[in-house]
């Protein structure tokens, strides 16, 4: 058996039933290795986008999504996937082919120093230089990939490592490494603080973040909320933690979020961040945060307690398993019906911005609703990045066994399409929709080409308003309305050609179509399908 | 607030490279950085002297502890830590200086370690703030080179240790 036969039987003892990638000279005695098991490959067309099929088949499956690429350009295109999984802490294993041990460093065709242009957004990465260490490798990097704070790990693996004969193949059950002990289950001692203070607080509210569904929490998380009756907010990535018509769920935070979501956090008495990073985008001043509340702040990872805000405590874990342990003791809370009737006011209160789009464009909140409302109960939905997402967030209704994805930390345009691909090979069996501005459609379009090889069914809604949406909303406030950079030309493309050329399904729906019909054949056809969406580029998020 | 941390570390390749992208990606200060292999071949201590506001400090020592090659984080301030630092320094001298300069040695338990006709080498090893003492001691003297190995450090010795 070579290191090549051997990553193989690896990736087999995972269970990895299907990866993505591209082929090149240096990678190719690991896809020649693999004509030999019942893995199935796909063959990307841009290597970035196997990383984004990763992560959306990974989303899905709960288990570490591979990717696999040639040297030099393959490599180096996968970056920008491996930083977007790492924004969200999607547990990738990302393999890269290398030039001959002998000739690293030296320059030669097709070489790049993978390892050290991904440091900053990996969770580990191995240069392997000795094919005996290959099966300890591959069990660290799915191990590494799939527990504590998840995250992409990339192995880079020399074409000479692969040739080379392994003496004796046995995949290790256990992985012994000094340095990485993630911690699982959350002290009792904080635990029980955590406790005291929920039955102090009288405006309690629980903000979720990604790591709830990371966490595989999901159940745990709604169970608690309803036992205790705690309103819940959530961050982009928490979307779908709590389905949107849930009494208690009062949208998304932060400078994109509701007002009134916004308005819960600040009058709230305890704040209980769940799984979320306190970032930028959720919390517009962190340093003020504490000042009139009580943090809690859970987390698997220690470095993002107390990275941007200060908690009162802090309890590192698992979401699942600490909520597992919370849920052993009697917890005697306050009443909070008179703060969630507050709340429900304030959610009533608001005026929805109803922007009217001209007559001749789709009003896209109303199209957002109905498509959400039109959808299977269990359908994944995956937004890109721009105005598409924002509106997403508001206007999407999350069923109750419903799941919304977005690359929520690097706001990576062109996720949507390559990552709704992978989800929908995951769970074949859930209705999938991508939905993509026509800018970040443009992005990603090249992978109409693996979908229609592949027999890929999902849906796929292109917003169309010749522009760059949300970049012209930061022109509009910031520069004077100096429009530059943002005009994506006048219909061209040409969607229905492009569905036509790759053989798939396309409708078109404007001002003057009838939405309910449009939405009924897109989302009741089978296979790969565009359905194109007049909007009003005047139209604000 | 300055503070001293004490990393041990795996002993392999692109560990250094690492630890210091971490510091530059994160914006954090590095005032000085020595790696060294420990007892163990397989573990390197690197010794880090930063400074930065309270949350800057518990943040570098928590993106410490996340990276996978880092076996144990010590951090601890200067005043509770035994700190040396190695200079190695070229002066020139002449007939009418070279007594002063030796004097100087002496008072400063410096040692000259080479020495040609006109050019000799001081070594002294002493806390950092020694060593800038015996700089400026040097200055009227034409200096040539100057490497110093920045700080080594360990926690002070205590009753318990582990």
């Amino acid at each position: 058996m070579n290191g090549a036969q051997a990553m193989v039987k690896c990736l087999e003892a995972e269970g990895v039933e299907r990866l993505y990638g591209y082929s090149g000279a240096a990678i190719c005695p690991f896809y020649d290795a693999l004509l030999s098991s019942k893995i199935t490959p796909v063959l990307v067309r841009q290597e970035q986008n196997a990383a984004h099929m990763a992560s959306g088949y990974a989303r899905m499956k709960g288990r570490a999504g591979v990717c696999v690429v040639t040297s030099g350009p393959g490599a180096t295109n996968l970056i920008t996937g491996i930083a977007t999984a790492f924004a969200d802490s999607i547990p990738l294993v990302c393999i890269t082919g290398q030039v001959v041990s002998s000739m690293i460093g030296s320059d030669v065709f097709q070489e790049a120093d993978i390892t050290g242009a991904v440091e900053s957004f990996v969770k580990y990465s191995y240069l392997v230089r000795d094919a005996q260490d290959l099966p300890r490798i591959m069990k660290e990097a799915f191990y590494i990939a799939e527990s504590g704070r998840r995250g992409p790990v990339l192995i880079d693996v020399p074409t000479d490592v692969m040739a080379c004969e392994i003496k004796k193949y046995v995949y290790p059950d256990k992985v012994q490494m000094r340095t990485y002990k993630p911690t699982v289950e959350g002290n009792g001692a904080q635990i029980a603080k955590v406790i005291r203070e929920l039955e102090k607080a009288e405006r309690p509210i629980m903000c979720v973040g990604g790591g709830v569904a990371l966490s595989g929490a999901i159940d745990e998380i709604r169970a608690f909320v309803r036992k205790y009756q705690i309103p819940v907010v959530s961050t982009m990535m928490g979307i779908g933690a709590m389905p949107s018509g849930d009494n208690l769920y009062f949208g998304m935070v932060g400078n994109n979020g509701r007002p009134y979501a916004n308005r819960a956090v600040g009058e709230s008495d305890l704040l209980l961040v769940v799984g979320a990073r306190v970032a930028d985008r959720a919390v517009n001043r962190p340093d003020l945060i504490t000042e009139n509340k009580v943090l809690i702040h859970i987390d698997v990872d220690p470095a993002e307690i107390g990275k941007n805000v200060g908690p009162t405590i802090p309890l590192v874990g698992d979401i699942r398993h600490v909520f597992r342990q919370i849920d052993k003791s009697e917890i005697h809370m306050k009443d909070h019906a008179a703060w969630i009737n507050t709340l429900c006011e304030y959610r009533l209160r608001t005026q929805e911005v109803r922007a009217k789009a001209g007559k001749a464009y789709v009003d896209v909140r109303a199209f957002l609703e109905t498509l959400s409302l039109r959808m299977d109960k269990n359908a994944v939905f995956v937004c890109d990045v721009g105005q598409n997402q924002i509106w997403s967030t508001h206007y999407f209704k999350v069923s109750e066994k419903g799941r919304f994805m977005t690359s929520g930390g690097m706001g990576t345009m062109g996720y949507a399409i390559p990552a709704a691909f992978g989800a929908s090979q995951a769970r074949p069996d859930r209705q999938t929709i991508a939905l993509c501005g026509d800018g970040g459609f443009q992005m990603s379009m090249c992978e109409l080409g693996t979908i229609a090889q592949y027999g890929g069914d999902i849906g796929i809604v292109i917003l169309r308003n010749n522009t760059l949406g949300m970049v012209m909303e930061t022109i509009h406030s910031l520069y004077d309305s100096r429009a530059t950079m943002v005009d994506l030309g006048k219909d061209t493309p040409d969607y229905k050609k492009i569905a036509e050329a790759y053989g798939m399904g396309y409708e078109m729906l404007d001002g003057k179509g009838d939405m309910e019909q449009a939405l009924y054949s897109f989302l009741h056809a089978d296979g790969a399908r565009i359905l194109e969406v007049s909007v009003d580029p005047r139209d604000r998020v | 607030m300055k503070k001293i941390y004490s990393v041990l570390v795996e002993n392999r390749a692109g560990v250094l490279a690492k630890v210091a992208g971490l510091f530059s990606r994160r914006n954090f200060n590095i005032d000085s950085l020595v790696v060294g292999e420990t007892d163990a071949h397989d573990v390197s201590c690197m010794t880090i002297v930063s400074s930065g506001d309270e949350r800057t400090i518990e943040q570098i020592e928590k993106q410490l502890n996340k990276k996978l090659d880092v076996i144990k984080v010590k951090t601890f301030r200067e005043a509770d830590a035994i700190d040396r630092e190695l200079m190695l320094v070229k002066v020139k001298y002449n007939k009418t200086n070279r007594r002063d300069i030796m004097e100087n040695c002496e008072i400063c338990h410096a040692r000259i370690v080479d020495m040609s006709r006109g050019y000799m080498m001081i070594q002294i090893c002493d806390t950092t703030e020694k060593v800038e003492l015996f700089l400026q001691v040097l200055k009227g003297i034409s200096i040539v080179e100057v490497a110093r190995t920045g700080t080594v450090a360990l926690q002070k010795c205590r009753e318990n240790e582990r």
